[in-house]
This record gives structure tokens, C-alpha cells and sequence, in this order.
């Protein structure tokens, strides 16, 4: 900036004198262009120096109990007595069933309607309509778990109660309807960058042939940006996975194998939450329930890793 | 998220004030300002209301001190005592022997030392409309441990409660290692065996009376002092048949009630002389007026 106004301010300077000023002003620049290079690197690497960091420091509190860990009975056993006197167990079998059930009915919630809207917004509407519905969505996304969890437990706990003739409002379809409209923001924004993706080429040939709307978009456009609807339901399936607060407060949180969608249950996330605050640090309840934490980070690692590669494949098309 | 919630809903904007300031300076702030000496105030959930009804009727016997109260849980209570983040720590049980050879590892030659200030009875709450009004100890030792036989509300020879969906008794409890978890596991299921699989834990004492109160199927444990219009306490009896107690101050300290326990409040040592003072207040007539008016049983005179 500076060098630059000084070289307006002297129109005419000697040839030498030009030369001297290129020189201090190309050393300046590029000194200043090393700073902010260097500078946006450790930006960049930042994040993967965070990433491991944070899987360090969890697998560190939570690596001593693999030693005792008997992986099966950790995985699939459902008895989960961390706090038992004489004989804890530590099996995580039914928080897992909890976790999965959870997302899984939520996702059969959100994609149909997530995908809809991203059909849609991308296709149907235009103009006022479109910003507004986009703005709208977004704001939905803005609300904080904790509020929608809140909402679970005291307006659609009842409801669901009387509504479905069932013993309990808090539960599985409670957690998993908060999910689903936690998840569908997302979707909604990348579903609708997919079909944008897909070029008006494609559009204006179904549209030569003849094809109807519903032919262009179910035969057309839909099979052109499935991998970006692909990748737009696993972010969704991530961002449901990761949930804490809602599904706390909203699932009923009980050790137990579901039997119907209306059976409370309780999730991985829900389970850390509720019981980190008061083990007391190193114990064998403390690691296990880090050793969750690390179960966590490889689920959604693993679903985050599927979605990239995913949209991966889809540039390269 | 929820224990913060709980504090403000329960008791306005003393509590507020309260949390407001200990987030500002700190768990072990001494000074705020206006030469007001803080005393942070830690631990179990049972008591925090009580906690707060004292620390705000104090502030006007001792405006200089100001008692800054936190829940959490006892075992965070006497995690923060054994850390120096706070001066009192409030326990519905005693010290276990793991925080005890904390305590004396972290504060050599010092011992934690314990104040009875009142007692907990814990009442078994149903439904406001459902028509049970007793229950023994052996029934809910069968509905709450692991291997029990009850599981309908038929079992118990209930029917017909209003509003109730199907015959599944829903079992309300605490998150596993709340102070009122661990004792009720001990006072009803014992110590060798486990409780349920499958009770709703909820993450507050008021937590279990909202939901049983939205519940006509539920039935679950929590202080007494967290009664609503919503639910209805039931007698307790020994044995099925037996004499049932009503849970009320007299029948707790005359033993006679059997869910029912003391609660603590522990100093790092012996406390410094205005800590003393708020001590020996709340054992005094004036601070156990407030334990009987919070709904908690004051200690025999």
C-alpha cells in the first residue's frame, strides 16, 4: 500500500531513482507476501495440527482401559453398569443400537423431505420466493440444539403421548424428529449446490424431448446429481450422529434395546454428556467414556470420509 | 446445559445473581469488587436450592459476605474441594475412600471437615391421577433392580390409572452417578445387585418430577422438597401389607421413614473464621428455619 501511493506521488522521478523505488518496493512486497504466505499456511495446517491434537488427547485420557478392554463385550454386550459397586461392566452394545436407530429414523424422516426441498428450491422457485426460502432454512439452522431439545421435552413429549397411545413421550421418534429437522438445513444447501451443478444442457434436452417437469427431474436431473444428494444425506447422517443436547433431552436416555420407534433409548453422545461431569478423572468409567468419544470420532470420520470421496467423484466427472 | 437451566427456573434471580457472578470471577474468587468477601459454594444437586435459599438470606445477615452457589453433583462438590475451586462442599453422602486419599494426597496433613446440616428424604412420586397411594420397599426393590419380577402396573394391582397408555410401568431414575442414584440404588435395590436396565435417567431431581408429571405411566424418585401439583407422593411401607409412612419431617427423624438420609457440607480443614460463621448460622434456628421451608428436614433440636 504505502510504496504504491508514494510512487503516485512522484510522477516523475529520475530513471535511477525509479529503479531504487521498483527495488524497495519489490523486496517490501515481497517480504510482505512471505508473511501472509507463511501466515495462511499455519492457518491451513492449524486445522490438521487441531484435528490430531484433539484425537491425541482423547485417545490419551481414554487409551489405559484398552489394555483391560475385552473388545467384544465392549462392543455388543448391553449391560452397562459403570457405577456398579461390585461388578461394573461397561458394554456399549445398546448405546450403539441407540445411536444408529436414532439417526437411522431420522434420516428416513429427513432425506425425503431435505432432498424435496432441495428439488424444490433449486428447480420450482424463483426469485422472492427462493431468497426467502433460503433464509428461512438457514434460520432453522441457526436454532441451538439445546432449544430444539427443549421443545422436545415439554411440547412434543405430551403430544406424542396422546397422539400415538404410547407409555412415554420422551423417545426414539421424539430424539429422531429433532434430528431430522436439525439435518434437513444442510442437506437442503448441498442438495440444492448438486442440482445447480447439474448444467442447462441437460435441462433444456429433456426438456426438447418432450419430457414433463416430474420426467426431467426424476429421470434427468436426479440421476445426474446423485452423488451430490449422496454426499448431501451422509452430512446430514454426521451432523445427527454428533448430537448431544437434543437427543439427551429428548430420547428418554435408557439403556435399552429398542423394541418400536416409540421405546425410549439412549445415544453415545448423550451418554458422555450426562455422565463425564462426576466420574472422577482416570477412573475406568472416565476412560470408557472416552474410549466412546473415540468410537465416535471413527464413526463420523468414517461417514465424513465416505461423503468426500463422494463429491470427490463428482468433480471429476 | 440443564443443571444451569435448573438453577435459574428454581429460584430466580437470586440464583441468576449467583451463577452470574461465579462465572465472572471464577470458582475461587475472593473479591468482587466492592470488598464483598465470596465463598464459593459447590456440589450436590439435592441440595442446591437449599444451598441458595441460605446463601440468599444470609446476604442480608452478613452483607460483606456473598455465598456463590453451584450444583453439579457431590462428586463435583468434592472434586472442587480436593482443587481449592471452592471453600464449601456440598455432599448428600460422605467422602469415599478414593477422595479421601485425593483430599489428603492434594492437602497434606489437613482432613475434610464434615457439618450435618439437615436430612433428604426421598419420596416416590406417581402421577398426579394415578390411584396408588402406598408402596413397600420389596415392590420397588422388584421394579428397580435388575432381576425384578415387576414390570406392569398390573404386578402392582394397579388399573385404570387416567391417562395412562397400555400397562408398562416407565421407570424414572438419575443419571448414574448422582448422589440420589447412588443412594437410592443402596437404600432399594443393595449393593450387590444392580439396578434396571432401561429406566428413563433424567439429569436433574426436578427433571424426574417434570417428566412423571407428563407421565401418567411413570413412577420415580426424587427429593422431597421437588414435589409439584403434577405428581403425588406415595407412603412407603417395609414389606407389602406393612405399615406405610408418609415421607414428612417427623417420620424422617424419628427414623421411621426408610428412604431418607443426612446431607453434608465440608470444609478443606478447619474453615477460616468468616466461613465459620456462615456454618454456624445455618446450623443455627434462623438457617434450619429455611431447610424445613425448602421442603428438606431440619436436624433435631
Amino acid at each position: 500500500m504505502q510504496t504504491s501511493v508514494t510512487n503516485q506521488r512522484s510522477p516523475a522521478p529520475g530513471r535511477a531513482a525509479a529503479t531504487r523505488m521498483k527495488q524497495r518496493r519489490g523486496r517490501l512486497a515481497m517480504l510482505g507476501e512471505r508473511a501472509i504466505e507463511a501466515l495462511i499456511h499455519l492457518c491451513g495446517y492449524s486445522a490438521i495440527i487441531f484435528v490430531f491434537g484433539i484425537f491425541f488427547f482423547v485417545f490419551r485420557e481414554g487409551a489405559p482401559f484398552l489394555a483391560k478392554l475385552k473388545p467384544g463385550e465392549f462392543l455388543f454386550s448391553i449391560d452397562w453398569f459403570p457405577t456398579s459397586q461390585t461388578n461394573a461392566k461397561y458394554g456399549v452394545g445398546a448405546l450403539i443400537v441407540g445411536t444408529l436407530s436414532v439417526t437411522g429414523l431420522a434420516m428416513v424422516i429427513a432425506v425425503p423431505f431435505g432432498l424435496g426441498a432441495a428439488v424444490f428450491v433449486s428447480e420450482f422457485c424463483t426469485g422472492k420466493t427462493k431468497e426467502t426460502l433460503k433464509v428461512v432454512i438457514e434460520l432453522l439452522a441457526a436454532i441451538p440444539s439445546v432449544v430444539w431439545g427443549f421443545i422436545g421435552l415439554t411440547v412434543m413429549a405430551p403430544i406424542i403421548i396422546k397422539t400415538f397411545h404410547v407409555p412415554i413421550g420422551v423417545n426414539m421418534f421424539n430424539g429422531a424428529l429433532l434430528l431430522a429437522l436439525m439435518s434437513v438445513p444442510i442437506m437442503v444447501s448441498i442438495g440444492e449446490d448438486a442440482l445447480k451443478a447439474v448444467p442447462d444442457s441437460f435441462r433444456e434436452a429433456g426438456i426438447a424431448m418432450g419430457a414433463t417437469r416430474w420426467q426431467l427431474i426424476w429421470r434427468v436431473l436426479l440421476p445426474a446429481a446423485k452423488n451430490g444428494l449422496l454426499a448431501a444425506a451422509l452430512l446430514g447422517v454426521a451432523r445427527a450422529i454428533g448430537e448431544t443436547m437434543a437427543v439427551l433431552m429428548a430420547t428418554g436416555h435408557s439403556v435399552r434395546i429398542p423394541h418400536s420407534i416409540f421405546d425410549p433409548v439412549r445415544t453415545l453422545t448423550a451418554t458422555i454428556a450426562a455422565e463425564l461431569g462426576e466420574t472422577s478423572k482416570g477412573s475406568d468409567h472416565y476412560q470408557v467414556l472416552f474410549l466412546i468419544g473415540i468410537l465416535l470420532f471413527s464413526i463420523t470420520f468414517v461417514v465424513n470420509l465416505t461423503a468426500d470421496l463422494i463429491v470427490k467423484g463428482i468433480k471429476q466427472k | 446445559m440443564i443443571r444451569k437451566m435448573h438453577l435459574s427456573k428454581g429460584t430466580g434471580a437470586g440464583a441468576l445473581l449467583a451463577a452470574g457472578s461465579l462465572l465472572l470471577t471464577g470458582c475461587g474468587g475472593k473479591n468482587d469488587g466492592e470488598n464483598k468477601q465470596a465463598v464459593a459454594n459447590i456440589g450436590s444437586d439435592t441440595m442446591v436450592n437449599l444451598a441458595i435459599a441460605w446463601a440468599d438470606a444470609y446476604s442480608k445477615v452478613d452483607p460483606t459476605v456473598s455465598v456463590e452457589v453451584n450444583g453439579g453433583g457431590s462428586g463435583q462438590g468434592v472434586a472442587a474441594l480436593i482443587n481449592d475451586s471452592c471453600e464449601i462442599a456440598n455432599c448428600s453422602r460422605q467422602f469415599e475412600e478414593k477422595e479421601l486419599a485425593d483430599f489428603t494426597a492434594k492437602h497434606p496433613g489437613k482432613e475434610p471437615k464434615e457439618l450435618m446440616v439437615g436430612y433428604d428424604a426421598l419420596s416416590v412420586f406417581v402421577h398426579k391421577d394415578n390411584p396408588m397411594t402406598e408402596i413397600s420397599i420389596e415392590e420397588l426393590q422388584q421394579m428397580y433392580s435388575n432381576n425384578g419380577k415387576i414390570a406392569k402396573w398390573s404386578d402392582l394391582g394397579v388399573s385404570n390409572i387416567p391417562g395412562a397408555k397400555g400397562d408398562e410401568i416407565i421407570l424414572v431414575s438419575r443419571q448414574n452417578n448422582s448422589g440420589t442414584y447412588h443412594y437410592f440404588r443402596e437404600a432399594i435395590v443393595g449393593k450387590s445387585n444392580e439396578m434396571r436396565l432401561g429406566t428413563v435417567d433424567m439429569n436433574g431431581s426436578k427433571d424426574v418430577v417434570d417428566l412423571i408429571s407428563k407421565t401418567p405411566n411413570a413412577i420415580g424418585y426424587s427429593g422431597m422438597g421437588y414435589a409439584t401439583p403434577g405428581v403425588k407422593h406415595l407412603k412407603v411401607s417395609m414389606k407389602k401389607g406393612g405399615s406405610a409412612v408418609e415421607p414428612t419431617i417427623a417420620t424422617t427423624l424419628d427414623k421411621t421413614y426408610p428412604i431418607a438420609r443426612p446431607m453434608f457440607m465440608y470444609t478443606a480443614g478447619e474453615p477460616s473464621p468468616t466461613i465459620k460463621k456462615y456454618l454456624d448460622w445455618i446450623i443455627s434456628d434462623a438457617g434450619q428455619k429455611i431447610v424445613a421451608e425448602t421442603g428438606y428436614v431440619p436436624l433435631p433440636k
